[in-house]
């Protein structure tokens, strides 16, 4: 073990060696390390390259707030993780670990040169610089840019990993389990409230785990965490999640936390999720979110070594580990005191404590003086030294005239930094709360809530570990109490070294007019004090433009540890307030939150609902070939041995010209409409008449929108006098259902009609073609299916092999046909029986494709395909279904517009290539002269396109202006290789008596 | 003449999921005239409070809206009991359809019954906000369902027939972790 681990102390298990690697170098920590405090405990200062000058960096902090130290973690060949903050990463045994933006070595990088050039690479240069000349946007910049964007690399293959997600309710939601956290969670415990206490860390505690010396009711601040965990633990309405950050405030307190469950682990069981997405609706929320200490802007303030004081006390306390040997400490802060005396207690010789202040009289500075430490006051940083770690700085004094004298260079491989805490309230914040400045402690602090949420502790200014405690308590009961449950409140002794939270926001002071190069800011996105000097002389005033045309505060940690700063800098620039300022948003996610969890279960086959109909593997088993209709699996093809798709469809469809097919219809959507009033119902809803429907007969059945546009189609069926069997199509089902219901609730919940969906009650196979009849007379009982009994469009109840069975006579093929309706669980049985049945007749099943070329030789529409959304009735020839005589329906006003009556409007007709093995792309325009030069007068479009085995010919449908008066003409269809000439037709190419249809 | 057999959607062989017997389901439209008609059909009480079932031996009838109810029975009392329902019912306006086969009756039992249903589910299943004869519709990612607790740890869902191996799919998903 290297010298820079303690003997004793902190909360990890020396026993425990753990190997990881780091850039290829074998390195040992130990069990409780973090990736971070293992490198520092091998003396690693070094850990990456900053984004846009390449600057060796360090550790800023040791938790959450971490801006330089993002690395690769790799756990094997399939996972790893770019952008990780190695003070989030807990070590594991076999640990990888590589360090980013840099070529070909960490100590050596060639895109340091842009730290060199950096005088001409000020905030916003890509905005003026790319400009000129234009044509090499596309080839010289943008694809330069594109490779210099961005930090790490992504991984490659799918993630092999599960991620889980979960909801949960609870009557209080804690989030951090600091001594706010945990006061207020023990004390709505104690109420009975149901609690859920989360914390983004490896371990409960917060602050508390840095502060070994406090005493909480008179036992050490480690001991009175495990009591109040194990109290924690055994109470069943309390759940706790370890490594788990709140990274999303939703309306109505809906909560989004990412757990992180195998993370850790050196070797996860692979049953585990990797992370687990929990959304929680709390009834109160308890925000303990804590607050992160901030750095000090000072030139060279970013060189490896230099970090905040609070971080050097976490890597002592928690963790064991020295950060340097020799360090200068700088104030702007008393915890910077609390930190000195801890590292001088761990044998780090203090070789300087510079206080920028006037004046260090707190109890910590008190003890740090009263301890031997010699403090200076008035004093800044002029700069430091040291490539790869720092190495000197050079102090400054000022004076009371206002200027700065020059002070010595103090050797040193460590500065400590302490500018002041700046409560955490970005979930506060996107909770929508109204955030109040503070002028005393020179921050923002939760003002007016917008949710029944409350916040507890540093999160909210307050400083000390007493006041903490009791505030957390006090939160905790309010909100107990907010949900019902009523206790009692809760008081602590403490004996700690109390020191105040505030600092000072902005620079340190430097000599000279112009701000220094290299005082940096926002140290992820390599953001100076010069940089937004230079925002606010090219006229920004805006703290969200400032930050847009900077980048400050706009990388992953958002901020964390640069924008009070940022405000402080601009603030005093402009000589005005920070309130006057502003503030940029806080958005989620509150940390990087991986897609796994946004995915959860979500993936490969379960990524959607798969629905497969009854008689689907007895399908699959006659060779289908499925197409997605929806969520459905509908049956494409059924290509026989060496057929290829054209071949099944040809022999498919003559089958059913020529012999009988079967064809499974089940998804269509079924919808039962009952009641005394159901045929008032249609009436308004459809625009056919039903009112003279008898019972026992089907009609075709079209819907429009309330704009007169046709919205779905198809047959409807009168079972009795007050029972109508709808059927929709498949894709338009649910929201056909949805309009009937938004009109019955709505505008007629006076009538007494009741809609049932019944999709999925009835499996319909459609036998169709001349030799249907033959086959199901052979398995139908009860009910007589002659021509003159059931006729076209009749419907009748009888039995099918022996279970009761919805008969329709119904074609969409143009053939005699029929379609059997058989409660869905007997659908497999009955397909499987009409197949055998038809097997003397040659049956064939057929799919959607040859279904389509069957209804496309009929001229059958299908909504979605002929119609656009902006199809009337008329426009698709279906003026003759309308209710002529019906006083209104839904769209029956629209239809009646100028407008939708105008010439002009597309027309469905036929389209017939001159040459019949032509066969025309779906989609194409049409042109009414060839050869026109572009762009050409459109006049028209393909909606289908097929080739006909049965007419030996290509057809098509289109819509076309007028197109009804264009019958006979000539059109064209400009194709890359040349114009194709078409014969408009009417749009029915087969059997236009309708003769076949009687069988 | 072949004789039809039934077949269902299998369902996963799992510790903590099992079928139900055959059902005969029917959903009920109409105002309290007609609950009150086929109850007396149904031989219990239908529920007036919001989201309850009332059961009497196998059969039951849950409350899913102000004129809404799902009346179950065993499979072999259906056709019975749907004349029955019929007669009763015909002076009052009134819905009566057949869903028998529109969805599938299964139960999620055991420890991990809720625990694995609030993977998917955002409602409330603790047993103070979803109590013991609660049921209601809602919704397991990206499909509807019922939810009917007939116990602490039993509850009896009822999903769509083709919605039923993606239910499945996920909840085996889910419960990859549990231990057994």
């Amino acid at each position: 073990m290297s010298q820079c681990r303690t003997e004793t102390g902190g909360r990890i298990d020396r026993s425990r060696k753990l190997s990881f690697t780091f850039d290829g170098v074998q390195l040992y920590g130990v069990q409780g390390d973090t990736l971070a405090s293992a490198l520092l405990a091998n003396g690693v200062h070094l850990v990456g390259r900053s984004f846009k000058y390449h600057r060796p960096r360090g550790f800023l902090g040791a938790g959450t707030e971490e801006p330089n130290a993002l690395v690769r973690v790799i756990r094997d060949s399939a996972r790893s993780t770019p952008n990780v903050r190695a003070t989030s990463v807990e070590l594991y045994d076999g640990l990888i670990a590589e360090s980013q933006n840099r070529w070909p070595s960490l100590k050596f990088d060639v895109g340091a040169i842009n730290d060199a050039l950096s005088p001409l690479l000020p905030a916003g240069f890509y905005y003026k610089t790319f400009m000129w000349p234009r044509s090499a946007w596309h080839k010289l910049y943008e694809p330069n840019i594109r490779a210099a964007a961005g930090l790490g690399r992504a991984p490659e293959g799918a993630d092999p990993d599960s991620y889980a997600q979960r909801f949960a309710h609870c009557d209080v939601l804690v989030i951090g389990a600091g001594p706010a956290g945990l006061a207020a969670a023990q004390t709505a415990a104690r109420t009975g409230a149901h609690v859920m206490l989360c914390d983004e860390q490896a371990e409960f505690g917060g602050s508390l785990l840095d502060d070994p010396e406090a005493l909480i009711d008179g036992q050490p601040s480690a001991q009175w965490l495990q009591g109040v965990i194990a109290d924690l633990k055994a109470r069943p309405n309390v759940t706790l999640l370890q490594r788990t950050t709140a990274f999303g405030y939703f309306p109505h307190n809906l909560i989004g936390l990412n757990e992180r469950v195998t993370e850790h682990l050196s070797a996860p069981h692979q049953n585990l999720p990797r992370e687990r997405l929990w959304q929680v609706r709390a009834t109160e929320v308890v925000l303990a979110t804590g607050a992160i200490e901030r750095p000090l802007v000072f030139p060279g303030n970013d060189r490896p070594g230099i970090m905040l004081a609070s971080a050097a006390r976490t890597y002592l306390n928690r963790y064991g580990v020295r950060v340097g040997k020799r360090a200068v400490i700088v104030a702007g802060c008393d915890a910077a005191y609390a930190a000195a005396l801890d590292l001088k207690a761990a044998g780090i010789t203090i070789a300087a404590i510079c206080d920028v202040r006037p004046s260090a009289d707190g109890p910590a500075a008190a003890r740090a003086r009263a301890a031997g430490l010699a403090i200076t006051t008035n004093t800044t940083i002029l700069g430091t030294r040291g490539r790869l770690r720092v190495q000197s700085v050079r102090l400054g004094h000022l004076e009371i005239s206002g200027s700065i004298r020059p002070g010595v260079t103090v050797a040193c491989d460590t500065v400590l930094m302490s500018g002041g805490y700046t409560p955490t309230v970005h979930l506060y914040s996107q909770s929508r709360g109204k955030l109040r400045f503070d002028s005393t402690s020179h921050v923002f602090v939760p003002g007016t809530s917008a949710e029944r949420e409350r916040s507890a502790g540093a999160c909210k200014g307050i400083d000390g570990l007493h006041a903490v405690l009791a505030d957390g308590a006090a939160q905790g009961l309010s909100a107990a109490a907010a949900t019902g449950f009523a206790g009692s409140p809760r008081h602590y002794t403490v004996v700690a070294t109390e020191t105040s939270g505030i600092g000072i926001p902005g620079a340190l002071p430097q000599p000279g007019k112009t701000p220094p190069a290299k005082a940096f800011v926002d140290f992820q996105n390599d953001v100076t004090s010069k940089d937004l000097a230079l925002a606010t002389r090219e006229g920004f005033e805006s703290i969200e433009h400032i930050k847009r045309f900077t980048t400050t505060g706009m990388a992953t940690d958002q901020g964390r540890t640069s924008g009070m700063n940022a405000l402080g800098i601009i603030a005093k620039d402009f000589g005005r307030e920070i309130p006057s300022i502003g503030l940029t948003t806080f958005r989620m996610p509150y940390t990087p939150t991986s897609f796994g969890i946004l995915a959860g279960y979500a993936r490969g086959d379960l990524f959607d609902p798969v629905r497969r109909t009854a008689a689907h593997d007895s399908a699959a088993a006659l060779g289908a070939v499925f197409e997605d209709v929806g969520m459905w699996k509908r049956a494409w093809y059924f290509p026989k041995s060496s057929e290829d798709m054209h071949a099944a469809v040809e022999r498919e469809c003559l089958a059913v010209r020529n012999g009988v097919g079967m064809f499974d219809a089940s998804t269509l959507g079924k919808i039962e409409v009952v009641g005394p009033d159901a045929a008032t119902f249609l009436n308004r809803f459809y625009v056919n008449n039903w009112a003279n429907l008898a019972v026992g007969r089907t009609r075709y059945g079209i819907l429009l929108r309330d704009d007169g546009f046709v919205y779905d189609d198809g047959v409807i069926a009168r079972i009795a006098d007050d029972r109508f069997h709808v059927t929709t199509t498949t894709g338009g089902a649910a929201r056909v259902f949805a309009l009937m219901e938004d009109y019955l609730q709505t505008e007629w919940p006076d009538l007494k009609v009741w809609i049932t969906s019944t999709t999925e009650q009835w499996s319909v196979v459609a036998v169709q073609g001349p030799r249907s009849r033959d086959v199901i007379a052979k398995l139908v009982t009860d009910i007589d299916i002659s021509h003159n009994a059931m006729p076209h469009m009749s419907v009748a109840n009888g039995r099918i092999c022996g279970i009761p069975m919805m008969l329709f006579r119904v074609s969409f093929t143009g053939e005699l046909g029929f379609e059997v309706n058989v409660p869905a669980h007997y659908g497999k049985a009955v397909w499987d029986a009409l197949y055998e049945a038809g097997r003397e007749f040659g049956i064939t099943p057929y799919g959607t494709e040859a279904m389509h070329v069957l209804r496309a030789e009929k001229g059958y529409i299908i909504v979605g395909q002929e119609t656009d959304g902006t199809a009337t009735p008329d426009d698709v020839g279906l003026t003759w279904a309308i209710g002529k005589t019906k006083p209104d329906f839904l769209g029956k006003r629209a239809i009646a517009r100028p407008a939708m009556t105008a010439t002009g409007r597309k027309q469905l007709v036929g389209l017939l290539t001159l040459d019949p093995q032509v066969q025309l792309e779906e989609g194409a325009q049409v042109i009414a002269t060839p050869k026109q030069p572009v762009p050409m007068t459109l006049i028209g479009h393909v909606t289908s396109s097929y080739m006909s085995s049965v007419l030996g010919h290509s057809i098509a449908l289109a819509m076309i202006k007028d197109g009804r008066a264009r019958i006979g003409e000539t059109l064209y269809v400009p194709m890359p290789d040349g114009d194709i000439p078409v014969k408009v037709t009417a749009p029915v190419f087969y059997d236009a008596e309708g003769v076949r249809l009687n069988g | 003449m072949v004789n039809a057999t039934a077949v269902l959607p299998t369902l996963p062989s799992k510790h903590w999921l099992r079928g139900t017997a055959p059902t005969t389901r029917f959903s009920l439209r109409g105002n309290a005239a007609a609950q009150q008609l086929a109850g007396q059909a149904l031989g219990l009480t239908l529920p007036v409070e919001a989201c309850r079932a009332h059961s009497a031996g196998e059969r039951a009838a849950l409350w899913l809206g102000p004129d809404e109810y799902l009346l179950i029975a065993p499979l072999i009392e259906g056709e019975a009991l749907r004349a029955q329902l019929a007669a009763a019912l015909a002076p009052t306006p009134h819905s009566l359809v057949d869903v028998s086969h529109r969805q599938i009756g299964l139960e999620l039992y055991g420890p991990h019954a809720s625990w694995l249903l609030n993977a998917g589910c955002p409602l409330d299943l603790g047993l103070a906000a979803f109590p013991i004869g609660m049921c209601t519709r809602s919704v397991f990612m990206k499909t509807e369902l019922l939810l009917w607790r007939k116990d602490a740890d039993v509850f009896h869902v009822e999903i769509w027939r083709s919605f039923t191996e993606y239910f499945t799919g996920l909840l085996s998903e889910v419960a990859r972790e549990l231990p057994g």
